[in-house]
């Protein structure tokens, strides 16, 4: 990352950051892990029904801001969020909210698949499961059903609900990891690098599912893969060392990008 | 880092090769060196087991059988002076001892002269009698009848005929007289080695061929209990507040510390912890096992703590974060993920602290649990002592039969730990689960 050190990096970030139907809101967001700040002012809007991409080198903030957005870094000792960050105009991080209740509206998919040690089918009922959504088994059965068809892995698992969901390759495991966020209905998605531990069909299969998964859902995701988020995502976001760089539509993030940061990086100059 | 230089300043290519092969033969041989250190230390450890086990059970297997002789004994009522086989008083009172003595001579009519005779009486065990009293009373049918009974014979003629059936006789503890008699007894098939079910049944004594290890077995049974059923959840609670609640600061730092400087605390300490506490200042009896239980409560705690812990830290991060984020909240994560797969490895880090637990000997020592107990514990309340003690008071008796009892009960004990062992092994390999 030799290059650009002879230009400051920008303080505002250029492009579309707003968005008239906002879902999510960040506001002058800044982020900490003790005393060294991951994230600097940053202020983006995610739509309804949106799917907005996040892309950047590595190590330059993007799963820090995605964790922001479920409260995962409460988890982390020692982080620290400062910022206005609202969903539909609430407060996330008011002290009224419980993230137990904000984790249930906003749902995450992680890097690794990281289905539970136990059946197909305990693995989607979880969340329903503890969250009390289902009256009855009859219920439960169908929400499982619902959210595997909705995740695209219904044909290839009915006849093993009860097999453990680590026994699945890599990429169903992921699609199972999909299956249970959406068990719970969520507002919101946020996805880590979902596509970064498969193989090329699994990925296609995964990227479909987004695409998919968009009618319903406002998905947020993170990803190193500039085709895939060309592929995929509405409007994509770059970050570089912490800031929020660029944010446009994505075929114009990609064919005529208003930074030279951003050019730099989907050039392949650097990343 | 290569500079050009010190490139330009080597020969040719293929000097290389024949280095690298001089150096590969220096290789391969420190390796084969390296694999024997590996193979004699193995064999070293092996050939010490082998010896110790070699050692015991040739020492103990002895005490499984023991001498039994074949006495015509005559329940005559009216000669005990028994009426009523119910009147605990008139049984108490009776010479059961005539029993024996009279069939004994019956068995011998030569012997005469008193001394002779007590030689003669002192070839069945002290017990013998009793053993009669118990026959009668729990089958009251053979009231004046007469019957041939198998009675166990004094430990000593036991010793000798065990090592004369072995062609090694021990004869130091037995008269000419006994021997020529016991000669006599053989040749009429009147004497034999059986299964000892004594040893199997009781509990200790001071006569050897009455002792039993039960009495221990039992007591170990109870103290262990106690041991795990107050260790393992106090250890497992300590062991999920310390990993997944407590904060990480100085304080915990110091628990943590300290819960480690425990574990490697002599146990000989808490045997004198529990003296103080326990006995002293809460007023616990003495030689019970829930004494016993929560002086080895306190030994193998930091042990369960400490293995807890790990097992708990083994639960990858990932299914954590995973149900963080579907909105599990803490206590759900640790009860439906981390604790189901925790488990196995605690109960495993339990059970080798149960087997540690089962061989103490040192803090029992200090809270009385050393004493002589002849009555077979039956609840937690009851005096009792435990296997590693028998041991040591066995090996401690004068009796020479005691040696070979003394092999017999570390033989049980070690079958013990082998189970723990074994079980421990079995149910990591059983509920280990991969993720
Ligand atoms: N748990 C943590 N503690 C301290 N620093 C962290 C932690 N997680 C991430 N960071 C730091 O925050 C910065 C952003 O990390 P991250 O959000 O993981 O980047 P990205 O996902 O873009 O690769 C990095 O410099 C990283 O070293
Ligand atoms: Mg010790």
């Amino acid at each position: 990352m030799a290059i650009n050190n002879d230009r400051p990096i920008p303080t505002q970030s250029v492009g579309a950051q707003f968005h008239d139907n906002a879902r999510m809101s960040m506001r002058d967001v800044n982020i900490f892990y003790g005393d060294k700040q991951a994230i600097f002012d940053v202020s983006l809007d995610i739509g309804q029904n949106e799917v907005m991409a996040m892309i950047g080198p590595s190590g330059c903030g993007k799963s820090t801001f995605l964790r922001s957005l479920n409260r995962m870094n409460d988890t982390i000792e020692g982080c620290r969020v400062v910022g206005d960050i609202a969903m539909d105009g609430q407060d996330l991080y008011d002290s009224k909210l419980d993230v137990v209740e904000l984790r249930a509206r906003v749902g995450m998919v992680f890097q690794k698949p990281n289905p539970f040690p136990k059946s197909i089918y305990d693995n989607v009922a979880y969340g329903p499961k503890i969250h009390g959504l289902a009256e009855s088994r009859v219920d439960l059965d169908e929400i499982v059903e619902s959210s595997l068809r909705k995740a695209s892995l219904w044909n290839e698992v009915k006849d093993r609900l009860h097999q453990p969901g680590t026994g699945l390759s890599g990429g169903q495991q992921q699609r199972l990891c999909i299956a249970r966020a959406i068990a719970v209905n969520p507002e919101v998605i946020l996805m880590d690098e979902p596509c970064s531990a498969l193989d090329p069909i699994a990925t296609a299969k995964i990227e479909e599912l987004i695409e998919e998964l968009s009618e319903n859902f406002t998905i947020a995701i993170v990803t190193h893969s500039m085709q895939q988020a060309a592929r995929v995502s509405h409007r994509t976001a770059y970050f570089h060392l912490g800031r929020l760089i660029e944010v446009n539509p994505t075929e114009q993030v990609f064919t005529m990008p208003e930074h030279e940061l951003t050019e730099g990086y989907i050039t392949g100059r650097f990343g | 880092m290569t500079e050009p230089t010190s490139q330009a300043a080597r020969p040719t290519p293929t000097d290389h090769s024949a280095t690298i092969k001089a150096s590969l033969k220096r290789r391969y041989r420190a390796e084969t060196r390296f694999r024997w250190y590996g193979r004699i230390a193995i064999a070293f450890g092996l050939a010490a087991v082998l010896v110790l086990f070699v050692d015991i059970i040739s020492k103990g297997h002895g005490a499984f059988k023991t001498t039994h002789i074949a006495v015509p004994v005559e329940y005559d009522l009216a000669q005990l002076g028994v009426r009523d086989l119910n009147d605990n008083q008139q049984l108490a009172l009776a010479d059961w001892d005539a029993l024996f003595k009279s069939g004994l001579r019956e068995l011998l009519p030569d012997v005469s002269g008193r001394s002779a005779r007590r030689e003669l009486y002192r070839m069945v065990s002290n017990g013998a009698g009793y053993d009669l009293k118990d026959r009668l009373q729990a089958n009251p049918r053979l009231a004046n009848q007469r019957e041939q009974v198998w009675l166990s014979a004094d430990d000593d003629i036991d010793t000798y005929f065990k090592g004369l059936l072995d062609g090694d006789p021990y004869t130091a503890r037995v008269t000419e007289q006994q021997i020529e008699w016991i000669d006599e007894l053989r040749s009429a098939g009147q004497i034999r080695t059986q299964w000892n079910r004594n040893f199997w049944t009781r509990g200790d004594s001071r006569e050897p061929e009455q002792a039993g290890i039960w009495g221990a077995v039992m007591g170990s049974l109870f103290t262990l209990a106690i041991t795990f059923a107050l260790s393992f959840p106090i250890g497992v609670s300590a062991a999920i507040y310390l990993e997944e609640f407590a904060p990480r600061n100085r304080f915990t730092d110091f628990i943590e510390i300290n819960i480690n400087n425990l574990a490697a605390v002599p146990s000989i300490i808490f045997g004198l912890l529990g003296l103080a506490i326990f006995i002293n200042f809460f007023g616990v009896p003495r030689s019970i096992p829930i004494l016993g239980g929560l002086v080895l409560t306190l030994m193998t705690l930091p042990t369960i703590i400490i293995t807890s812990r790990a097992a708990i830290k083994a639960v990858p991060p990932s299914i954590r974060e995973a149900a963080l984020g579907m909105g599990a909240s803490k206590h759900q994560v640790v009860l439906h993920h981390v604790l189901p797969l925790a488990m196995p490895g605690m109960l495993t880090g339990a059970i080798i602290g149960m087997a540690q637990a089962l061989g103490e000997t040192a803090p029992l020592l200090m809270i009385g649990m050393v004493a002589f107990i002849v009555d077979i514990p039956q609840a937690f309340t009851d005096p009792a002592t435990v296997l590693p003690v028998q041991i040591f008071l066995w090996a401690d008796s004068p009796e020479r039969a005691f040696v070979e009892k003394t092999s017999a009960a570390i033989m049980v004990l070690l079958g013990f730990l082998i189970i723990m062992n074994t079980t421990a092994v079995w149910i990591r390999k059983r509920l280990e689960r991969r993720w």
